[in-house]
């Protein structure tokens, strides 16, 4: 088995609406590490360009502010889909996925860091108490789950689930 | 959401989100069940003046490009432009004003591209009527591999000058106050060389794609959506296309001056905003014409129809060709805006390789500044039409006041007549079909409005429709993109 595994963390949305700059914070935690073999990324929205930059990494993590999620943040894999905007330039973890796939022929295995955000609708650089709480739950979380890169590659659902399921209770002890 | 009043029934074609900056469209039936008017209700951004007030001036052209996702680059540029003359320094070096052009002209071919590629030509591509399910970017990505790909690639390429001029992919500090921060070294110039043949290349092919489409479906898209305006927009003062800087012109549906070459400064004596009850978004029109008829149409369809020429060769050819569809007067085609964002797509790439072979790209001579002011405009042609930006700057270097006027609040009244059109023309009975709501869509998108650039989190749905009848009950409730509440 190939041991190197490339793995890209793209963090998205607007740091001037609230939390909504979770994800762009994820990736602020993780730009300056210089982790080996892992790319960082930010944006205020995915597009259709990201598929070209998915294609080139084994595991992508896609980390954004979560609306409804659960707290602190869930962890989900993420398949190609064809997910259907009314009128926007941004598209979903899905649909980048699926163009990935369909364009480059490639299918790396991608996950969703959703963190839960409660406050979006003002135009303030700042997220609120509880989402910077949450933010610090995902960033331990993700440093602990890069380390495990073959189970992020490779793992089976239920390696997955362990870890996912585990971070997230530990976090919740804390 | 349906609601009678004055013996009109509201039909409201509505998304479920939990922020501001997504559409809503309400058709108004009077008693016959005939369509009255039809409204697209845009949630503005509030406050974001507001968030403007009590900062330096100088961090303004950063924090602007909070505005928007898709085009902070036109921000980042409006603003700068206004803050030019607030240090006295609006007649920028060479090298700062082409790294400017440069920058902006990325923005251009790369937001013009990922609409063609990725909201437009499913339309084009599939028809209208064709399954929702496959009438994306994802269906095209299948069906026209190369095409998709071409689209992605293009995408690419404008954020790719874009980083190298503003310094970062998003929240560039490229432009400040009276120039610019960084020039273009001989690495990033021959980087962007490689590639920019083969951009014109499929640049010229999506231009054909716009125009045969349109030629081929004239008898069909003529009347789609289709109404006279008034164009507006600016120009050189020599009368060609020019998206960074110009004087204002306006001209009726069939061409009559109505002005010319004003200082964009002097705005507030040509353009008022009007407000309506039932919207956020204002409703701008032209002074001396007043709100009824006075309202005009911005972006590529009007730049194309105010200029007198476009100056990269091939544009031009490609402007002749459109304006013959019309013997040389404006076009009024709603679905035009294709065919014309193509023609500005092409001439984006043209000027992006015409400055690459620049040397002032590669000038030292970076910051202007001059007579300090407490006031300024700054105008740009973004790439959904014509953005002002108007501040005011206290001595202790604080902005007082912000007005902003962005593309899409320009485009309201048009898109709202646009909207009107298409559900007179395809509104059968009470039943929102999904044939109407696909035309309401390839309508809208025309006008490639911001309708969800300023924030983007998991868990919005992108659109919903609820058919209530006469007593207020629902009785029909659509989803668009994603799953009902009572459907999961």
């Amino acid at each position: 088995m190939n041991e190197r595994c490339r793995i890209m963390v793209i963090g998205y949305g607007n740091p001037g609406r609230q939390d909504d700059g979770l994800g762009p914070a994820v990736a602020a935690a993780f730009e300056q590490a210089d982790l080996p073999d892992v790319t960082v990324d930010s944006d205020y929205q995915l597009t259709v360009e990201d598929a070209a930059a998915v294609a080139q990494h084994d595991v992508v993590i896609f980390a954004d502010a979560d609306c409804t999620g659960p707290e602190p943040f869930r962890f989900d894999p993420v398949l190609p889909g064809d997910a259907v905007t009314f009128s926007s330039h941004s598209v979903q973890p899905d649909g980048v996925l699926a163009l990935a796939d369909q364009l480059f022929g490639v299918r790396p295995r991608a996950y969703a860091l959703g963190i839960r955000g409660y406050e979006f609708n003002e135009y303030r650089e700042a997220l609120s108490a509880a989402a910077q709480r949450n933010l610090a739950a995902a960033v331990d979380f993700l440093r602990g789950a890069l380390n495990q890169r073959t189970v992020l590659r490779d793992g089976s659902p239920h390696e997955l689930a362990a870890l996912a399921g585990a971070s997230t209770t530990a976090n919740g002890d804390e | 959401m349906v609601s009678m009043k004055n013996g009109l029934k509201r039909i409201a074609i509505e998304p479920v989100t939990r922020v501001e900056g997504h559409g809503k469209v309400t058709i108004l039936l009077d008693e016959k069940n005939e369509v009255q008017q039809a409204r697209l209700h845009i949630v503005e951004f509030r406050g974001f003046e507001r968030f403007i007030q009590g900062r330096p001036f100088w961090e303004v052209p950063v924090l602007v490009q909070r505005l928007c996702g898709i085009c902070p680059v036109s921000h980042h540029l409006a603003a700068a432009k206004a803050m030019d003359i607030i240090v006295g320094g609006e007649n920028l070096t060479p090298t700062a004003e082409k790294m400017r052009r440069l920058m902006h002209y990325g923005q251009f071919f790369q937001s013009h591209a990922l609409h063609f590629f990725h909201l437009c030509s499913p339309d084009l591509l599939f028809g209208f009527d064709a399954d929702v399910a496959i009438r994306n970017v994802i269906g095209v990505a299948a069906k026209f591999p190369d095409l998709a790909v071409q689209g992605v690639m293009m995408r690419k390429y404008g954020q790719e000058v874009i980083l190298r001029t503003a310094g970062k992919k998003i929240h560039g500090t490229g432009a400040i106050p009276g120039g610019i921060n960084k020039n273009l070294s001989n690495e990033e110039r021959d980087f962007l060389l490689k590639d920019i043949d083969q951009m014109v290349k499929w640049s010229r092919g999506a231009l054909k794609i716009a125009k045969d489409y349109t030629v081929e479906n004239l008898d069909k898209v003529k009347d789609f959506g289709s109404f006279e305006s008034n164009h507006f927009g600016f120009v050189r003062s020599d009368g060609a296309m020019d998206l960074y800087h110009g004087g204002l012109r306006a001209v009726t549906a069939t061409g009559e001056t109505i002005f010319d070459h004003v200082d964009y400064r002097e705005y507030l004596d040509y353009i008022v905003e009007e407000v309506k009850p039932w919207s956020y978004m204002k409703f701008p029109f032209i002074k001396s014409i007043g709100p009824e008829n006075g309202w005009y149409r911005v972006g590529p369809l009007p730049r194309v129809n105010i200029c007198d020429f476009i100056d990269t060769p091939e544009a031009e050819e490609a402007r002749k060709e459109f304006m013959a569809v019309t013997d040389g007067k404006p076009n009024n085609i709603t679905m035009a805006y294709h065919w014309t964002r193509m023609i500005e797509l092409l001439h984006a790439i043209e000027k992006i390789k015409e400055l690459l072979h620049d040397p002032d790209l590669q000038g030292n001579d970076l910051v202007v500044t001059g007579e300090r002011r407490g006031e300024a405009v700054g105008l740009i042609e973004a790439p959904r039409g014509t953005l002002f930006h108007h501040y005011k700057v206290d001595e202790n270097d604080q902005v007082t006041m912000a007005n902003l006027i962005v593309s899409t609040t320009n485009n309201n009244e048009p898109m709202n007549r646009a909207v009107s059109k298409v559900a007179r023309d395809h509104l059968s009975g009470v039943e929102i079909t999904e044939g109407l709501l696909n035309h309401v869509e390839v309508a809208i998108r025309a006008y490639d409005p911001c309708l969800s650039c300023a924030t983007h989190a998991m868990g919005q749905m992108p659109l919903i429709i609820e058919l209530v009848d006469h007593s207020g009950n629902v009785i029909n409730r659509k989803a668009k993109g994603c799953k009902l509440p009572e459907e999961q």
